[in-house]
């Protein structure tokens, strides 16, 4: 983002902007709101807002340690899995009669350890992630299934149940405010810390990362494993919403999740991209959602606009920079 | 023995290596489960792989030129589908036709994702990203949630399943599961003397040489993908033929079976490598083991998926344990003075 503002010669910073991916996403992100409230006029209240992000709180905070991981030119499938494996063993735990309290930190720990698994296999064996991660998807959906069988859980503690439903800090339920945390802390740590700095290298070129003294392995093992812990707390907040798990619990999240990362413009072969591009595509991804919503437009369209909009964020720029090509050779011809 | 398995090429290495593993599941399932041999079981791997070689072999094709497609599990389902539609009111279409109806719908949608991907120059995983929530979308949208039943299907779909074409002794050969192994020979056939398969290879293993020895890299890309949609279509025939009742759903998850077939059937996942023979053994192994898992009385059948995670991860560790070993000894052949140094250009 920085190298392209410096390379800009014409046109005011505003314009320039506005020509940047996260400049797009806005004028996307104002239509979006635009057309929500003149379509519902309660789409404005506080009330309506907090359901919106409610929704989908567990999926925004994955995809926040995602897009580390997508940046570093790597991808981890097996997110929606630890989120089920993590409210499996919950459920599980906590009717076998353990108390709350520690089954959540064992669920953390387990995100830790599945994340190290595939840390291990990517890191340090050095087996693509796109294969790795499939199978641990594959792997740890077993486990949480070997679990509950088929089997719903439920009979959580109340206070567990609070916490993912009603407000923590005011309406505000912890789920979200976790996200702000989350989004702030990884903000600072991929903008303006040397660690940040070093995942864009490794994403641009891992060989060279290397050459130049950048522990790729390391860094490599510990974005996979935050990825594992995070996700498993995003399992607990889901647990707790919907008060009961199945071990179907998440299936399928990783598409929307990753959709999310891709749509704000972190390129899948690494190297580019940013968190506030990030967070404007959640937005935009989660107005469009309850617009659609508001408008009484089911799942499957909301799902299929949302494939249209991951399609054509891609491919229209590349038309325009094919056109301008042409125009621009057949100029000097 | 080193000497040995200098000489053997690496690929040919992988098939064997797989063969041994099926055939030690085989032994161990037959020691563990009463009956193993018997046809019934036989006929249910045969005809659940069936379902998925044809995807298998698509989906290798689109990943030996570095790409994917996630979106052959919406394919399957909505070929499925919409030719069951199309059936229960033409009762008098032949099987031919059928077929040829089948794989042109299948590489219509195929072509879609190609033009995306080799002309639009959007990344595999985005296009079909998106073309996965697409395709099932229309198909859930122009079902209006209806359920395709079997009553409805003329009779030859339905007993598609149970038409025997030969039998060797009491194992019936079923005329879908030669359909698919038809399907896996011309194409096996084909990537190992066509001169467009070859290219495959070419645009896989290295794009920027393919583009310098002047091949269309676009273009191969593109007819990959339309080969795979053209096998999603074949598999839809199938799957609709074996289950009869067709909803939405049908083919969900398919894309991650495809992959896992590809990548235990030793299709390099960066391109470049990979032979149909490993895909047709890599199918037959993870549904062997699927099918087996669920009669085995030891463990319940929720392992299933732990276990086959486990071995889709096993089996590419070692083939990349069994790469690595065999540069190593290639280089130390190379390098070695006796041999003549116009050996240095390998082809792995």
């Amino acid at each position: 983002m920085m190298a392209a503002a410096e390379t800009r010669t014409l046109g005011s910073k505003v314009i320039g902007f506005f020509k940047t991916w996260e400049g797009l996403l806005v004028i996307i992100l104002a239509v979006t709101l635009f057309l929500n409230v003149m379509l519902a006029p309660q789409f404005l209240t506080l009330q309506n807002q907090i359901n919106l992000f409610q929704l989908s709180n567990e999926k925004i905070i994955v995809a926040l340690a995602m897009t580390l991981i997508i940046i570093s030119a790597e991808i981890d499938l097996s997110v929606a899995s630890i989120m089920g494996l993590s409210a499996c063993v919950f459920g599980y735990l906590v009717n076998a009669g353990m108390p709350g309290g520690y089954v959540i930190v064992l669920c953390l720990l387990i995100g830790v350890a599945a994340g190290a698994v595939n840390a291990f296999w990517i890191a340090y064996v050095g087996i693509p992630s796109l294969v790795v991660t499939l199978a641990s998807l594959i792997g740890f959906r077993g486990f949480a299934r070997v679990l509950l069988e088929d089997k719903g859980m439920g009979n959580f503690p109340d206070w567990f149940v609070s916490l993912g439903r009603d407000g923590f800090i005011g309406p505000f339920p912890l789920a979200f405010i976790v996200f702000i945390v989350l989004l702030i802390v990884l903000s600072v740590v991929l903008h303006r810390t040397g660690f940040g700095r070093r995942v864009y290298v490794i994403g641009n070129n891992a060989e060279v990362a290397r050459y130049s003294g950048v522990k790729v392995t390391e860094i490599r093992a510990i974005l996979f494993v935050i990825s594992g812990a995070v996700a498993a707390m995003a399992g607990l907040f889901y647990a707790a919403r919907l008060a009961s798990v199945r071990g179907d619990a998440a299936n399928g999240f990783e598409l929307d999740i990753i959709t999310m990362v891709l749509l704000g413009g972190v390129s899948i072969f690494g190297g580019k991209g940013s968190m506030l591009g990030v967070l404007l595509s959640i937005l935009i991804v989660l107005n469009l959602r309850n617009g659609m919503a508001l408008g009484n437009i089911t799942g499957h369209i909301q799902t299929a606009v949302i494939g249209i909009l991951l399609i054509s964020s891609v491919l229209i720029p590349n038309l325009v920079q094919t056109l301008q090509s042409t125009r621009s050779s057949a100029k000097k011809a | 023995m080193i000497n040995l398995l200098r000489r053997i090429h690496p690929q040919s290495l992988r098939v064997i290596a797989l063969a041994v593993v099926l055939a030690l599941v085989v032994i161990f399932f037959s020691t563990q489960i009463d009956n193993y041999f018997s046809p019934r079981m036989l006929n249910r791997i045969a005809t659940s792989a069936a379902v998925i070689l044809p995807i298998a072999i698509g989906q290798s094709l689109v990943v030996m030129t570095r790409n994917v497609d996630l979106s052959v599990g919406s394919l399957v389902g909505i070929v499925a589908y919409l030719i069951g539609d199309f059936l229960t009111t033409h009762h008098g279409l032949d099987p031919f036709s059928t077929l040829v109806l089948a794989l042109l719908l299948g590489a219509f949608c195929g072509a879609i994702n190609g033009a995306l991907i080799a002309y639009g120059r959007v990344p595999s995983i985005i296009a079909t990203l998106g073309t996965l929530a697409l395709f099932r979308t229309f198909l859930v949208e122009y079902s209006h949630a209806r359920t395709i039943t079997a009553d409805a299907l003329p009779s030859w779909v339905v007993d598609l399943p149970q038409a025997v074409l030969f039998s060797i002794g009491s194992f019936e050969v079923r005329g879908m599961v030669v359909a698919a192994l038809v399907a896996a020979v011309i194409f096996g056939f084909a990537m190992s003397r066509l001169r467009l398969a070859r290219k495959l290879y070419a645009v896989g293993s290295n794009p920027d040489a393919a583009v310098m020895a002047g091949i269309n890299s676009a273009r191969v890309v593109f007819s990959a993908f339309v080969m795979s949609g053209m096998l999603a279509g074949l598999s839809g025939l199938i799957f609709l033929a074996k289950f009869g009742n067709i909803t939405v759903v049908a083919g969900l998850g398919f894309e991650l079976k495809s992959i896992a077939a590809v990548v235990v059937g030793g299709v390099n996942i960066f391109g470049g490598s990979g032979t149909i023979l490993g895909v047709v053994l890599g199918t037959v192994l993870v549904d062997t083991l699927d099918n087996s898992l669920t009669r085995w009385a030891v463990v319940s059948e929720f392992w299933r998926d732990a276990l086959l995670g486990l071995l889709i991860m096993t089996a590419v560790a070692a083939d990349t344990f069994m790469a690595r070993y065999f540069t190593r000894l290639r280089r130390s052949k190379t390098l070695a003075p006796e041999t003549a140094p116009a050996q240095t250009v390998e082809k792995v």
